[in-house]
């Protein structure tokens, strides 16, 4: 088997999967069942983004994505020990009518944008993590990657303060 | 990896994209949405990767990582508000927080 074709069937399978996972995220009740569709997701995702050459990308995605934020989505969902999906009211159908019809707009939209992307594609690309940080540290990036770093430092104090108990209710 | 994978590569993320949106429509539960929109933020870094695939910059895959340390930051403070809310509450319906409503 060749390897383009070996690629382009790696590519579907995968993208596949990701789409499958999301469709699942979304249609599922029961949020756990949902945080592990979104992990198939994700993790395929960065299978896809290995195939589309960006190995950095695709290590990051499994690390940050997949280990640390759906962990602590899943720890929020069994600490809160959240069941099924509460309905307040009873189901609204023209609700769900206007929220789908609105979807569609949205991908008509987008996919319009899209086809008018340029379909050439340059021919080398090296896109490992020595090249990305060469970039990421260059002055082009280097004051927004400080940046992110206080950004990080005021979300951890910002959520220890938000989900401290306060001492008195 | 052809100019047409690299098109359907775009496609998947139009695909992920407005399920994301969808979801964030039509959940109810505020963690459901959560995940919706970390969906679609997923969406957008996989258009990133593909645009820059096509046009041989890197710059794309620095977008990609700007975009994943603002997804875990948005992650740690959303999550932490959505416990503090659920101890006022009680519940993790969105109907529910209608506290800032006119």
């Amino acid at each position: 088997m060749s390897l383009p074709l070996f690629q382009a069937i790696l590519f579907y399978v995968f993208g596949g999967l990701a789409l499958l996972g999301a469709l699942v995220t979304v249609g599922q009740r029961n949020p756990t069942y949902s945080a592990f569709a979104l992990i198939v997701t994700l993790v395929s995702l960065s299978a896809v983004f290995g195939l589309l050459g960006s190995p950095f990308i695709a290590a990051l995605q499994v690390v940050v994505y997949a280990g640390a934020i759906m962990v602590l989505f899943l720890f929020v969902l069994m600490l809160l020990a959240v069941k099924r999906e509460e309905r307040i009211q009873g189901e609204s159908r023209a609700f769900k009518l206007v929220a789908i019809s609105i979807a569609a707009v949205l991908a008509a939209e987008v996919g319009y944008a899209l086809t008018a992307a340029p379909r050439a594609m340059a021919g080398r690309f090296d896109a490992s993590a020595r090249q990305v940080a060469v970039l990421l540290f260059s002055p082009r990036y280097l004051y927004v990657f400080e940046a992110t770093s206080i950004l990080i430092l005021a979300a951890l104090v910002g959520a220890i303060a938000l989900a401290k108990r306060e001492p008195h209710p | 990896m052809s100019p047409q994978l690299l098109q359907h590569a775009l496609l998947l993320s139009l695909a992920l994209f407005v399920v994301g949106a969808t979801g964030v429509f039509l959940r109810r539960n505020v963690i459901t949405v959560f995940m919706c929109i970390e969906l679609m933020l997923n969406a957008v870094n996989l258009a990133f990767i593909a645009f820059s695939r096509a046009s041989g910059t890197l710059d794309g895959e620095v977008l990609v990582f700007f975009v994943l340390t603002v997804a875990a930051a948005e992650a740690a403070v959303g999550l932490a508000i959505i416990i503090s809310i659920h101890r006022h509450k009680d519940t993790l319906d969105l109907d529910a927080f209608n506290i800032m409503k006119w």
